[in-house]
């Protein structure tokens, strides 16, 4: 213990896209060493999957769906996406302290919970890929080929980090474990009061009245029109502006609870 | 101009007055000790200086901004370490201060010798490339302190920095927090609720007590206030009565009781001590303690507050 530097003025704002860039990097790192984490999303997909084709393929053509594989697979990919977040990681900042370190820091305060964004956009794209070979494993193709491929991943990626604002949310507004794990239940019913297993035709009811309401109905139709029909501009607007629609109430819900933590300290 | 100057600085939790019109002033290069026991208003106070907490009134300027106009130009002029070791246990050392470094600006070549001086600096050898999570108590309390000094800050914040160490960690952290101030002239915040942290090593102390300055100056200062040496009686007869007849007592400079506890001040307490035991035992008072030492800050804080620090001190000053 000899060295003690001399004191400098070397302090300065980093910038915003090297404070998200940071910011980002360490999530993606702390996700890595967490793989229990991310394991729900590799294998939750999968067992749909498999447990809805296995069930419901005879059903398809009653129903009027050719594939049912092509159809199930973009749930699965909904499935692999949706919820897929670091709000756990971040609850654990705030009550460990560490929250408060980088609030300390010169970093821009979007930065903050934008460079999580960016991290999960990484994420959820990764995690595609194995549901994405699944597809091809049982023969799935898409009408729009390779381009339609890396579209219906980025929409797939999109919803994906328009959910998680949900989930900051809660974690910046209670920094509760519980409340943060319990955010998972918001998954079901945009996962479920949909065309999960039937096209919006064959809904009847009050799931016909709350599909129309749920934005996953819009999301799941522009990736089913990307591997069955070919490029629909009118289903891709549908499925983003239904991802909008959910970003921007998600992100006001989150950016509302950072600006609440910051100002209560 | 001073390193930090509060004015009428204060903050409210609802009905409660956590920090009730703070003025201090604290010099460049100094160490300011915040003594003052849980509850007492310390850490509010150090979070509004370090820009986490927004008083409700009043100001603050740290490193000439106020925290309250001037938040980030404060931001870059100050390091903290907080009462919670502020780590991620999934980083490794080096990954935390590598972050630290980017997020104020340092490039990758002066992040790297930076960081090569303050492994160096806190001795943290081979284990900063080791997950946090491995890291004893005291090498947390490192790290940390590490990660508040990777930009070189004019001031440093502690807040409690020894609460819960062994007494070698403890005073490996005293260590660092001479040599900064002495060698880079940093200036240092500390709050503790330990008297004998702020003793060995602020040059100046203020006991806070219910979000107010009970006292301020240094620990010489401060204990010269109640007497050189202090003489303690423990008695279930303490009255009014017999602090009456020991302040009789030739030598004697002054006597306050709080509860069964007479505290019995001297400039030569070797030489009072005998007339004061003959005057308890003419008396005829049960003494349960009778103890002759120099006046520590307890004393101060007993003399200014009325109650004495709670027991995790006592065993702190054992």
């Amino acid at each position: 213990m000899t060295a003690v530097a001399t004191r400098r003025a070397t302090a300065r704002p980093a910038g915003f896209a090297t404070d998200l860039m940071s910011i980002a990097g360490r999530a993606l790192r702390g996700a890595l060493r967490e793989p229990e984490a991310v394991l729900p999303a590799l294998v939750i997909p999968i067992f749909f999957f498999a447990v809805n084709v296995g069930a419901l393929e005879n059903i398809g053509p009653a129903v009027g769906i050719e594939d049912y594989r092509a159809f199930q697979l973009p749930v699965a990919i909904i499935f692999a996406v949706t919820g897929v977040n670091r709000a756990q990681a971040l609850q654990q900042d705030i009550v460990g302290g560490y929250f408060d370190r980088l609030l300390i820091a010169p970093v821009k305060r979007s930065a903050l919970l934008l460079g999580l964004l960016v991290a999960d956009f990484v994420l959820v794209i990764v995690l595609s890929i194995p549901v994405l070979v699944l597809g091809a494993v049982v023969g799935v193709e898409y009408a729009t080929g390779a381009a339609g491929l890396i579209v219906f991943l980025l929409i797939a990626g999109l919803w994906g980090i328009a959910f998680n604002g949900f989930s900051y949310a809660i974690a910046l507004r209670t920094a509760s474990a519980g409340a943060v794990g319990a955010s998972f239940i918001l998954f079901f019913p945009f996962a479920f009061l949909t065309t999960t297993f039937v096209p919006e035709d064959a809904l009847t009811g009050w799931l016909a009245t709350v599909a129309v309401y749920n934005p996953v109905t819009y999301v799941l139709a522009a990736l089913r029109s990307l591997i069955s029909e070919g490029w629909d501009a009118a289903a891709l607007a549908g499925g983003l502006v239904a991802i909008l629609i959910v970003a921007v109430v998600s992100f006001t819900l989150s950016t509302l609870a950072l600006r609440g933590r910051i100002s209560r300290g | 101009m001073p390193a930090i100057a509060t004015q009428a600085l204060s903050r409210r939790f609802g009905e409660f007055t956590a920090v009730d019109s703070l003025d201090v002033s604290v010099e460049e290069g100094e160490i300011y000790g915040f003594l003052g026991p849980n509850g007492a208003g310390k850490s509010t106070t150090v979070r509004m200086l370090v820009t986490l907490l927004k008083p409700t009134s009043g100001d603050a300027t740290v490193a000439g901004s106020s925290v309250t106009d001037h938040p980030g130009d404060v931001r870059l002029r100050i390091g903290a370490a907080l009462q919670s070791t502020a780590l991620d246990p999934n980083q490794t050392g080096r990954e935390l201060l590598a972050l630290q470094a980017r997020l104020y600006g340092l490039g990758r070549g002066r992040a790297r010798r930076r960081i090569d001086e303050l492994v160096e600096l806190v001795d943290i050898g081979d284990a900063v490339d080791a997950r946090i999570s491995t890291y004893s108590g005291g090498m947390r309390r490192r790290i940390d302190l590490a990660a508040a000094l990777v930009h070189s800050p004019e001031i440093l914040f502690l807040d409690e920095p020894t609460t819960g160490l062994d007494p070698l960690s403890r005073a490996r952290v005293w260590e660092e927090v001479r040599r900064l101030n002495a060698e880079a002239g940093v200036t240092v915040f500390l709050t503790t609720q330990y008297l004998e942290e702020a003793d060995r090593l602020a040059d100046r102390v203020a006991i806070i007590d219910r979000g107010r300055i009970a006292a301020e100056g240094t620990p010489v200062e401060l204990k010269r206030t109640v007497g050189t040496d202090v003489i303690l009686v423990r008695t279930p007869a303490a009255d009014d009565a017999l602090v009456r007849r020991l302040q009789e007592i030739p030598g004697v400079d002054r006597v306050d009781r709080h509860g069964h506890d007479l505290t019995i001040a001297a400039q030569d307490g070797s030489r009072a001590v005998g007339p004061v035991a003959v005057a308890l035992h003419q008396a005829g008072v049960d003494v349960e303690e009778l103890v002759l030492r120099t006046a520590s800050l307890d004393d101060v804080f007993l003399e200014v507050t009325g109650t004495r620090f709670a027991s995790d001190d006592e065993e702190q000053e054992s």
